[in-house]
């Protein structure tokens, strides 16, 4: 059994990434998407030739640059925390989470430094259209570097391309486009980035708004709200319509996730979407108390998201811990062990090759070899749960399901709330009538801290949803962590703490105050 | 093309490549080295400012750098990612810690309303400038001195003992720290530091146009050259004369060597030649400097330091040499060969090393556009992006 020391250190190195990841997600959305309205409204300048777009230009690029630095900032502790705080895992799957990182640097990163400095230094220094395809060259690089990550995250979520190596005891890549283009890589990366497109345009309309109230900048604030009111609707629909891929992937892939998503409890068929409810905060998987203390329900909803039919058959945390024999579904203590089996077997593996038992050695070998029959049955027996022999017992398995279902639905409810939004800025800004809506300005200023809560919402479905997974049934971030002391861990957690906070602070000073300064006298780009 | 190479060539060409971006880091930390002058070179507001200005727009070059630097050798040698990184936990914190508040620095630094005030910003820029070259260049050196660390595979298989399965474990309980306590570790972290300060002070020599700072900057390109090379020869002449971690070509057993890196140059006479070119030019670059009006000595030092780094790395990894070796257990020492990614992952990475020279390229490219004037102080006072 593991100790309680040891234990207590992996939960403070999740904390520590939890806390480093929030913190880098607050920033990062605004510079995806803040990078394209910028380019946008460049274009626009640069084609009409007309001073007040690229003073727009200028104001908004001011505010992403302030956004950028501590984007940048809070991104490279992630990078090594890998390293520094998962170490096991870093060796366990680093043949294929490496590369995605290594080619971010390559192919994103270096674009992006590059050229934003051109952005900010080169207006007096370069062409017209060699600074535009700057600004659209810093854009490119900022999602380029989403995407990498994302495929390495997706590929967390659902492990592909590869297999186990048990001389090396780790996963080596077998193909590169099978990682790549993971379905659930393409869902995430184009529902996170297309969210991130939306905070951005929720970001800009609301600072016009505030310029509106204050009675400044009128044409400048309504340019600005037309392009990101346009931008911000194509990305919602996109992400409202992606959204649904990705849960319909869940549904498939991750269906421990789904059930804490849903606050399903026990699996029905057909199964109905519970739209807004409170959940029972003391319900145990085994007990028979009810899953919530009120709900609103849309009957047979959730069998067809999750399967596509009306009568699908959607399975509940009870059926995923203590197994369905009707729909063969396997209890986890029975994945339990089978994952000790599979390693055990590696241990006895490389017991074998130590002693240079070499029958031994080969006929264990044949066992991770997926071109033998002794191996497919194997690895698809056992290997396959291989994660799940480093856990003590089935409830290790459930994630916190209060707070993935609640996020879940504060994240979905804005969505659609963010569709009708964008409809009405277009519409007001078209009709050239949004200046007289004080009530929807104030609303366009409030929805700022809205989109926030969306997107970091979403971030806790996709990532407390999975836990107890560092690697989707393959290895549970308690064997995914390096060995050091907690209060170590507690040092560096509380370090971020009160470092990121106070960047935080900073960066929102000087961003309202460069907004209350404006573009004609702020703007300093 | 790289499919065919075998899994030996491809952990050569991996490690040189590594290599070249460590080479390539220190040289750019004349960022770093630069972001110590600040009040030493500068005495006023508006001499800071062009200083602070001139590092500001390469300072994302190291930065990136950096994190592809780490990215790299995930990549391509992840057992050194979770041994070195999970072990020596507080020495790359504190790098890492040192960064984080160099990244806000220049954008915040004169940013109405900013919070913690324009010194703080600044003292945020000396700490990255000294703590991280330090100890980058400390962590760099234990690739020779070793530190206290066990790899072992079978850990992954323990389910039944009271410890977290993990394969890299480190000895003693400070993490990283205890390399300070070496001191030709601490030597190689100086040396860096005072080579990014020379190196910083060439660039600001070769941007910037004021008297006044150029004549400080000579003046000042002396007083760290001299503390640059007694740490540099310090570590490199002692290099020669310790036992090195030499590796069986055939059994692949870890064993002391004495003067290992000694024959390591020996036997490699290619290394010899590029440590020793290297070093000239770095000196070259500042003797011109020193003794002339020359604004370019950048272009030789930086050029020789990417050299001179990179033959380092070349000692440390090649010629069956533990590159990242074990003090606590000889047989746990990472080399190029028993801490790399698969061929596949290998093979796939070096198509993807293919686009290094194109962004080289329009890195080159976009440096002089922002570089082709020097920076002065009216271009300081005027509608410009100014940190």
């Amino acid at each position: 059994m593991i100790q309680h020391l040891d234990l207590s250190s992996v939960d403070w190195s999740r904390g520590q990434f939890a806390l480093t990841a929030i913190y880098h997600w607050i920033f990062v959305p605004l510079t995806l998407g803040l990078a394209f309205i910028v380019a946008i409204m460049e274009s626009i300048y640069v084609k009409t030739g007309n001073p007040e777009w690229k003073k727009i230009t200028k104001f908004w690029m001011t505010l992403f640059g302030i956004n950028f630095a501590i984007g940048v900032a809070t991104g490279i502790i992630l990078e090594f925390e890998f390293g520094t705080n998962w170490s096991n895992y870093s060796w366990f799957v680093g043949d294929i989470f490496g590369a995605p990182l290594a080619i971010e640097g390559i192919m994103a990163f270096f674009l992006e430094s590059t050229f934003v400095a051109v952005m900010f230094f080169g207006w007096n220094k370069t062409s017209k259209k060699f600074h535009l395809t700057a600004t659209w060259l810093t854009a490119i690089g900022a999602n380029l570097s989403a995407l990498w990550i994302l495929v390495a995250n997706a590929w967390m979520q659902y492990p592909v391309g590869m297999r186990f190596n048990p001389d090396t005891a780790r996963n080596e890549m077998m193909n590169f486009w099978s990682v790549l283009f993971s379905p659930i890589a393409i869902t995430k990366f184009l529902h996170t980035v297309t969210s991130a497109y939306a905070l951005a345009a929720i970001f800009v309309i609301g600072v016009s708004a505030w310029l509106l109230l204050k009675k400044r900048e009128s044409s400048f604030a309504k340019k600005s709200m037309l392009v990101a009111g346009v931008f911000g609707l194509l990305s919602i629909i996109f992400v409202i319509w992606n959204g649904d891929r990705s849960a319909y992937q869940i549904a498939q892939k991750q269906p421990m996730k789904l059930a804490a998503m849903e606050n399903l409890y026990e699996g029905k068929k057909p199964s109905g979407m519970v739209v807004i409810g409170i959940t029972t905060t003391d319900k145990k998987y085994n007990d028979t108390k009810n899953d919530f203390i009120v709900k609103i329900e849309i009957p047979k909803l959730l069998s067809f998201l999750s399967f596509r039919r009306v009568d699908a058959y959607v399975p509940g945390v009870k059926d995923l811990i203590e197994g369905n024999n009707e729909y063969g579904i396997i209890s986890a203590k029975e994945k339990i062990e089978r994952g000790k089996v599979a390693i055990n077997t590696l241990k006895e593996y490389k017991e074998a090759k130590k002693a240079n038992d070499t029958a031994k050695t080969k006929l264990l070998a044949m066992k991770f070899d997926e071109n033998t029959t002794v191996g497919q049955e194997f690895l698809n027996n056992n290997f396959r749960y291989f994660g799940y022999g480093y856990l003590n017992s089935p409830d290790q398995l459930i994630p916190n399901i209060p707070f993935t279902f609640y996020s879940f639905r504060i994240m979905v409810g804005l969505g659609f709330y963010f569709l009708v939004f964008f409809i009405l800025v277009v519409i007001f800004t078209y009709k050239n009538k949004i200046e007289n809506k004080k009530g929807f300005l104030w609303l366009a200023i409030i929805t700022i801290p809205l989109a926030y809560l969306a997107s970091e919402a979403g971030w806790i479905v996709a990532e407390i949803g999975r836990q107890p997974w560092a690697i989707q049934n393959l290895l549970p971030n308690i064997a995914a962590a390096s060995r050091i002391d907690a209060t170590s861990v507690q040092i560096t957690f509380f370090l971020f703490l009160v470092l990121f906070t106070a960047l935080l602070i900073a960066e929102l000073k000087i961003l309202t105050r460069q907004i209350k300064l404006g573009p004609k006298d702020g703007g300093t780009k | 093309m790289f499919e065919n190479l075998s899994l030996l060539t491809l952990q050569e060409y991996w490690w040189i490549l590594v290599s070249l971006l460590a080479a390539i880091l220190v040289f750019l930390m004349f960022v770093q080295g630069g972001q110590t002058l600040l009040y030493t070179l500068g005495k006023d507001e508006s001499e800071r400012k062009m200083l602070v200005n001139t590092l500001g727009r390469k300072w994302e070059f190291t930065f990136t750098t950096l994190v592809t630097f780490g990215g790299a050798f995930f990549a391509s040698f992840p057992l050194f990612y979770s041994t070195s990184f999970g072990g020596a936990y507080w020495v790359w914190m504190a790098i890492l810690f040192s960064f984080v508040i160099q990244a806000i620095a220049y954008e915040y630094r004169t940013k109405p309303n900013n919070f913690l005030g324009q010194r703080t910003y600044e003292t945020f820029l000396f700490i990255n400038g000294a703590l991280g070259t330090i100890l980058i260049g400390t962590a760099v050196a234990t690739f020779f001195t070793g530190s206290g660390f066990k790899v072992d595979k079978m850990n992954l298989t323990d389910i039944i003992s009271d410890k977290l399965p993990v394969i890299s474990t480190w000895e003693g309980p400070a993490h990283g720290l205890e390399a300070v306590l070496n001191f030709q570790n601490v030597a190689l972290g100086l040396a860096v530091f005072f080579l990014a300060r020379v190196l910083g002070i060439l660039y600001f020599m070769n941007t910037i146009d004021s008297k006044a700072i150029f004549a400080r900057s000579k003046k000042h390109l002396l007083y760290n050259t001299i503390p640059f090379l007694v740490f540099f020869l310090f570590f490199v002449i002692r290099l020669l004369f310790i036992d090195g971690f030499t590796v069986d070509p055939t059994t692949k057993v870890v064993s002391m060597e004495a003067f290992k890196y000694l024959h390591n140059l020996m036997a490699m006479p290619i290394v010899l030649i590029l440590f020793l070119i290297g070093v000239v030019l770095v000196l070259f670059g500042i003797l011109k400097s020193i003794l002339k009006e020359s604004t370019n000595g950048i272009w030789f030092a930086g050029l020789g330091t990417v050299i001179t780094v990179f033959a380092l790395f070349m000692l440390a990894g090649f010629n069956h040499t533990s590159y990242y070796p074990s003090t606590a257990d000889l047989q746990s020492s990472l080399t190029i060969e028993n801490s790399s990614s698969s061929h596949f992952t290998l093979t796939a990475m070096s198509y993807v090393s293919l686009l290094v020279p194109f962004v080289l390229a329009y890195i080159f490219y976009a440096w002089r556009a922002i570089n082709n004037k020097k920076i002065d102080a009216a271009e300081m006072e005027g509608d410009s992006h100014t940190y």
